[in-house]
């Protein structure tokens, strides 16, 4: 597949993936917006703040129908060695296992940051599902349920194809998004956003928007002094 | 290793922070001294042998009062301008005023009534109670709680039996506790209600009016102080609020009978924004509407009536209108229009006429004055002088004239006037006004140090190797300190100190910059301009150094701070091993050696190392984290914070009532403790330290456990209720003053014998009498150098002695004689953490010593500090081998600014896991009274014991700062020992700390630079807190969030700087121990 011809330097094949990613995440910002947009329509009462777990839970739900649709349409997860059934079940149960894993990873990070611990276990555990959808999924995606390959993702060389490198840019947005969400909480100004977990969901969603936007525009600019390392 | 000129250069930086300080806080928070004394009837016997002989006695004025002070009334709003045919919502909407004094000129009057700064409510309400210019900080003994002590007017109604009846803010209730006949006070903190407490008064406020079971009213409303804070002045909320008080001041005015005063006031004004606090004149001119069902003015509108009622002259004239004695420090002069100018020909029965008055003000002003100008030293000698003088003149002039029964002059009355007036003037330019000129002084001196710290912290090895560089400039500003102070003399004949210092320390620094810019342009070898942003600005530490220096400036995040800095210390913490993970050095190589063994250096830790620091990296951020986690459950509560919960481990055992929670505090407090002097007596042996019978040694061994023994036997005792062994109540007593005792007494051996002699290396020559003497152990071309002096020889054989010691370091691992050789092995215990085991040491004692000035539960949260101090070093250490596994250091010894910032925000973060705050009712003042339950004489030694109560987690993290440049080199030797176990030669790697002997230069440089660091970080924030309280001095929160914090990150950094120097002297102490030790080694070993 594509990803073993990108480290040839040929520019229209970079174009041509490029085009490709930037067309995806349009569409995967479309489902964000979709996922605010139809409820909206839909249910009487629909609010991103006031109704904050429905709009969170839609939103979490259309980033991953969309991400593993795409991802699947487009073959950038790794190649599978064996083709058997089983193979198969075992990755989905493991990339299933890893996903809430990652839940409850992010459920802690979250709690050690200082939410509280029980009174609102349910807002923090969205939170944590939403980070979920906008990050891990996306490793589970892009390179299998495969820890060691995530770790190694996120270093300086450690970016195999335009999709690793995409990869590390949406999830970082995302990640720092929901950092700088907590920001605002401590002030004093009453608004409705500033209630638990609004403003850190708003944040990684928004992150997630910049990096879905920044990516493809970056590798572009970029594309001349990116060269991956063939697996 | 270069001594004197590092602790000299340390200390200048320290200065110039000092002077900074002190410059901004002497322009910022005004002090003045309380005197407790009251006035008393007595003191008011008129002259000339009056008739009736106790003033308080005679019949006053008016026997009643109503008092309603609407908070944040401004002049504006009490003005009524029937030409305005489109008032603004705040014009125009209390027309009672204009209507009383219209069509009763002698009955009512409406001045501006010109507040003094600070204009919060706290200090106005003091100030027209007491008479005086309260400051931001009144000088008392009642530092605990707020209550005035000082002479005022409730107290002197109190005295004569006047029934104070008070309803409204509740500030009142804790500036005059138990002070009213009846109080009605309801929650004045929440800004956004605005009517809670108007609502609450009205609701009494009548039916009082017409009882008559009072007689002084107090009525403080505030919604309009709300509602300018909440909406601002011009909006309709305010037209609301200012209706609904016309109305209420039309019912007062209704109900009010013949001989009963009603004074309209308000406390403060407020800006367009509607704050308040500063000193613009929208903020200090209030209004004032007197009013009294009889004639009031004897004339009306005669004589010139003053145009602005300065809010200190309150005092006298409700004083003495009410017949009682004015408060001993009011400073304040008696309105003249209220009092008729001859006493005979006024209309009123009993007043007290014009000259009489302002006598009888007069002579407590001056008894004041001389009483405050014997306690303190801050009003100008010369105008004291005069004022005296003057003084002395009108009163011979006025008893001379009452002597022979004329009437007063009206030049008497106007002199006498005059005289209150510069009176005021005086002690208002004292108390009373910012300094703008020393603000930003302080400020410009702060900004220049804080630059000149990261500048110098940059060029450390240079300082190192010409300590010579900065001797120049610094005798220059000392000169130039000089010559200001001569300037001043001959302009002003006198000199003024903070002018000084603000001259020589701006001097130096600017010359000092100015010296090190040439030093950089001539070292072209430094590669780096002078302006380009160095690598410093881009880094992650410098974003949370950034985003905790911004949180000072708001009020929320000041109010959350212990939240906040946990927060950003998390944030940094997580950045280290994703950043290592992000250049590769986290993992260990994964791909197949034989495909990039041609193309990559061989790394220098062996994969198995590799995989061990990271397992440290990581699981020292586990502990790490967790007791960040942990810790967060010892905070206290600001009065902000509405729904937080105090820690219960802040409660002394002693309150706590079930007896299981006490046991079980009691037992989780002893465990911490028995944990905090095991494992630093486990770590000390560890690394061999415990082996000689040194000093140090024997503190470690027996002092430290001693300590904790005490500690936990004082805990028990104090826990001990009162009552429950009667016949142990004498040993109680006596085991709660000694026991302290014994631990300051133990503390101060400790530390006494740590300084005395630091070094707890225990040498041995091991089973090597016989082969010594065959066996020369220095090999021979050092021996033969013996024209050579014994220093250069020195030099030349410690490196032979560390290449024998080295297999020694380990605790209890005999010295290994090296395979086949029959040489003899010295052994040396303790060599490798010769600098750190010292400094461990001081550690854990001073702990054990704060942790005694603390609640018992706090040892839960003192063991989380010593967690989380080593976490954060074996992170520090793991991180330093990982990223220099690829080669040699590239810059010495020097310790990156993530660590200590880490250190830094921890240092904060534990101030509030011990339960501090930066606010003054939470100073633990308990900690005056461990070991000395009766109290004290002196205030030193309390002031002491709070101060080393309230930081010590600054103290403690100060001390240890060394041990970040200490700790990857105590950790080294795993990575050698793995280096070995991997086939590669260890050798270099194994002499730990002795690798700082070595190069004295960088071991110099990387302490000094270390210490610079850490006072660049903790002076930043300083800046920002004093930046914050210079840019929102008119913010609501300023008295109440922002100067308090900004006197703790101050205090705070004074105590750090200190024990920087502190830990740094120490460790200067035992490079000269280990030297002597050194030499004292060479004879025997050479011989
Ligand atoms: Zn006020
Ligand atoms: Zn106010």
């Amino acid at each position: 597949m594509c990803r073993h011809q990108a480290n040839i330097p040929d520019l229209t094949m970079w174009d041509q993936e490029i085009r490709q990613m930037a067309s995806s995440h349009a569409i995967m910002a479309s489902g964000v917006f979709m996922a605010t947009v139809v409820p909206a329509v839909l249910v009487p009462g629909f609010s991103v703040y006031g109704t904050h777990l429905l709009w969170l839970y839609s939103v979490a739900g259309s980033v991953t129908v969309v991400n593993i649709t795409l991802f699947w349409l487009l073959g950038v997860s790794p190649p599978t060695k064996k083709n058997t059934l089983n193979y198969k079940v075992s990755r989905l149960v493991r990339s299933c296992l890893y996903l809430l894993l990652s839940c409850l990873f992010f459920h802690t990070v979250v709690v050690l940051y200082g939410a509280p611990l029980l009174e609102t276990a349910l807002e923090t555990f969205s939170l944590a599902v939403l980070l979920t959808s906008l990050t891990t999924l996306r490793c589970v995606c892009v390179l299998g349920p495969n820890v060691q390959a995530w770790i190694r993702v996120f270093s300086r060389h450690g970016a195999m194809s335009v999709w690793d490198t995409s990869l590390q840019m949406v999830v970082g947005c995302s990640i720092v998004g929901a950092w700088l969400g907590a920001f605002p909480i401590p002030l004093d100004w009453d608004r409705p956003w500033q209630v638990w977990p609004v403003s850190c969901s708003l944040g990684s969603v928004i992150g997630y928007l910049t990096g879905l936007v920044v990516a493809p525009a970056w590798i572009h600019w970029h594309r001349k002094q990116l060269t991956y390392k063939s697996k | 290793m270069k001594k004197l000129p590092i602790l000299a250069l340390l200390l200048w930086l320290c200065a110039l922070f000092y002077v900074a300080i002190f410059l901004f806080v002497s322009g910022f928070l005004l002090v003045r001294l309380e005197v407790n004394r009251t006035s008393t009837c007595g003191d008011v016997l008129l002259p000339g042998g009056r008739e009736h002989g106790d003033f308080c006695q005679g019949q006053p004025r008016f026997r009643r009062a109503v008092l309603l002070i609407i908070d944040a009334l401004k002049i504006d709003f009490a003005r009524f301008d029937p030409a305005n045919k489109e008032p603004r919502p705040f014009e125009n909407k209390l027309p009672v005023l204009e209507e009383m004094t219209s069509s009763k000129p002698s009955h009512a009057r409406l001045f501006p009534f010109r507040a003094d700064p600070p204009t919060t409510t706290m200090q106005r309400i003091k100030g027209f109670t007491t008479g005086s210019l309260p400051t931001f900080i009144d000088m008392g003994n009642n530092f605990a709680s707020s209550a005035i002590l000082e002479d005022n007017l409730v107290h002197q109604l109190g005295e004569v039996g006047k029934r104070v009846v008070f309803m409204g803010d509740d500030t009142w209730e804790s500036l005059f506790p138990k002070k009213f006949h009846r109080s009605l006070p309801f929650p004045s903190f929440n800004v956004k209600d605005l009517h809670t407490v108007d609502n609450g008064i009205l609701q009494h406020l009548y039916n009082t009016m017409v009882g008559d079971d009072w007689d002084v009213l107090l009525a403080h409303f505030l919604g309009v102080d709300h509602c300018g804070h909440r909406f601002g002045p011009d909006h309709p909320a305010m037209a609301e609020k200012l209706t609904q008080m016309d109305e209420v001041i039309r019912s007062v005015v209704d109900r009010l009978q013949d001989d009963t005063l009603l004074v309209v006031m308000g406390d403060h004004g407020m800006t367009d924004t509607g704050d308040h606090g500063g000193e613009s004149q929208r903020e200090t001119d209030a209004a004032i509407f007197l009013y009294s069902p009889s004639p009031l003015f004897p004339e009306p509108s005669s004589q010139s009536d003053p145009e602005v009622v300065p809010q200190t002259d309150l005092v006298p004239t409700l004083a003495l209108l009410l017949g009682i004695p004015i408060p001993y420090s009011s400073v304040g002069q008696v309105l003249l229009p209220l009092f008729p100018a001859h006493r005979h020909t006024a209309g009123a029965p009993a007043g007290l006429s014009q000259a009489e008055a302002l006598w009888i003000n007069a002579k407590q002003v001056n008894r004041f004055l001389e009483t405050y100008s014997s306690m303190a030293k801050d009003i100008p000698p010369d105008s004291l002088s005069r004022l005296q003088a003057d003084f002395s003149r009108l009163s011979s002039e006025y008893l001379s004239m009452v002597n022979e029964g004329r009437l007063p002059s009206p030049e008497l009355v106007a002199s006498l006037q005059r005289y209150l007036t510069s009176v005021r003037d005086t002690c208002r330019a004292t108390w009373a006004r910012f300094n703008p000129a020393k603000m930003a002084a302080g400020i410009a001196v702060l900004a220049c140090a804080c630059v000149l710290c990261y500048v110098l912290s940059e060029m450390s090895s240079a300082l190192v190797r010409e300590p010579r560089l900065l001797r120049a400039p610094l005798l220059t500003a000392a000169a130039v300190g000089v010559c200001v102070v001569a300037g001043q003399l001959v302009v002003q004949g006198y000199a003024e100190g903070s002018w000084c210092l603000a001259a020589a320390a701006l001097s130096s620094e600017v010359l000092v910059l100015w010296r090190t810019r040439q030093t950089r342009k001539s070292n072209a070898a430094e590669g780096r301009g002078w302006l380009t942003l160095p690598d410093f600005f881009m880094t992650p530490a410098f974003l949370v150094l950034l985003l905790r220096c911004a949180s000072l400036l708001s009020d929320s995040y000041v109010i959350a701070e212990g939240r906040v800095v946990t927060f950003l210390l998390f944030s940094l913490s997580l950045y280290i091993p994703f950043r290592l993970n992000w250049d590769g050095f986290l993992v260990p190589p994964v791909h197949d050696p034989l495909k990039h063994a041609g193309l990559l250096p061989s790394p220098g830790l062996s994969p198995s190392a590799v995989r061990r620091e990271s397992a440290a990296v990581l699981a020292g951020l586990g502990l790490l984290v967790a007791s960040l986690y942990l810790s967060l459950s010892f905070h206290g509560c600001r009065e902000e914070q509405g729904s937080c919960q105090p820690s219960p481990f802040l409660w002394p055992l002693s309150r706590v009532q079930d007896s299981r929670v006490k046991n079980l505090h009691y037992v989780l407090s002893l465990a911490s403790l028995g944990a905090w002097s095991y494992t630093l007596r486990r770590w000390l042996r560890h690394y061999g330290n415990l082996n000689s019978p040194g000093v140090a040694v024997f503190t470690a061994r027996w002092i430290l456990p001693l300590l904790s023994v005490c500690l936990g036997l004082h805990w028990a005792v104090a826990a001990t209720p009162d009552d429950s062994f009667r016949n142990l109540a004498e040993l109680i007593a006596l085991g709660q003053r000694a026991l302290p005792m014994a631990a300051f007494a133990l503390l101060g051996l400790g530390l006494a014998l740590l300084s005395l002699d630091p070094l707890t290396v225990f040498i041995k020559t091991r089973a090597a009498a016989p082969v010594r003497s065959s066996a020369s152990p220095p090999p021979p071309r050092y021996r033969a150098s013996t024209g050579i002096s014994p220093q250069a020889e020195l030099h030349h054989l410690i490196p032979q002695l560390y290449q024998r010691m080295r297999r020694s370091l380990e605790e209890g691992e005999p010295a290994r004689v090296p395979e086949g050789e029959g040489r003899p092995a010295v052994e040396a215990y303790g060599l490798g953490t010769v600098y750190s085991a010292p400094l461990v040491l001081l550690v854990g004692l001073l702990g054990l010593g704060l942790l005694l000035l603390h609640p018992e539960g706090m040892a839960l949260s003192f063991l989380l500090m010593m967690l989380e101090m080593g976490a954060m070093l074996q992170i520090h250490a793991s991180s330093v081998t990982l990223n220099n596994q690829q080669g040699a250091r590239l810059d010495g010894f020097a310790v990156s600014w993530t660590p200590l910032v880490l250190w830094s925000l921890a240092s904060t973060q534990f101030f509030h896991a011990t339960g501090h705050l930066p606010t003054f009712p939470s100073i633990q003042w308990a900690a005056a009274f461990v070991g000395f339950p009766g109290g004290h004489t002196g205030t030193m030694l309390p002031a002491t014991l709070v101060t080393l109560n309230t930081f010590a987690s600054h103290i403690l993290f100060a001390v240890a700062c060394p041990l970040l440049l200490f700790w990857p080199l105590v950790c080294e030797v795993r990575g050698g020992r793995g280096g070995r176990g991997g086939g590669e030669d260890g050798d270099d790697n194994a002499i730990m700390e002795m690798r700082l002997r070595e190069v004295p230069q960088q071991f110099s440089s990387a302490l000094l630079q270390l210490s610079i660091r850490y006072l660049f970080i903790s002076g930043a924030q300083v800046f920002a807190s004093v930046c914050a309280a210079a840019i929102l001095r008119r913010h609501l929160m300023v008295w109440k969030v922002f100067a308090p914090k900004l006197m703790f990150e101050a205090s705070g950094f004074l105590v750090s700087s200190v024990f920087v120097l502190v830990g740094v002297t120490l460790v200067m102490r035992v490079d000269v121990a280990v030297g002597r030790w050194f030499q004292r080694l060479l004879p025997d070993v050479s011989r």
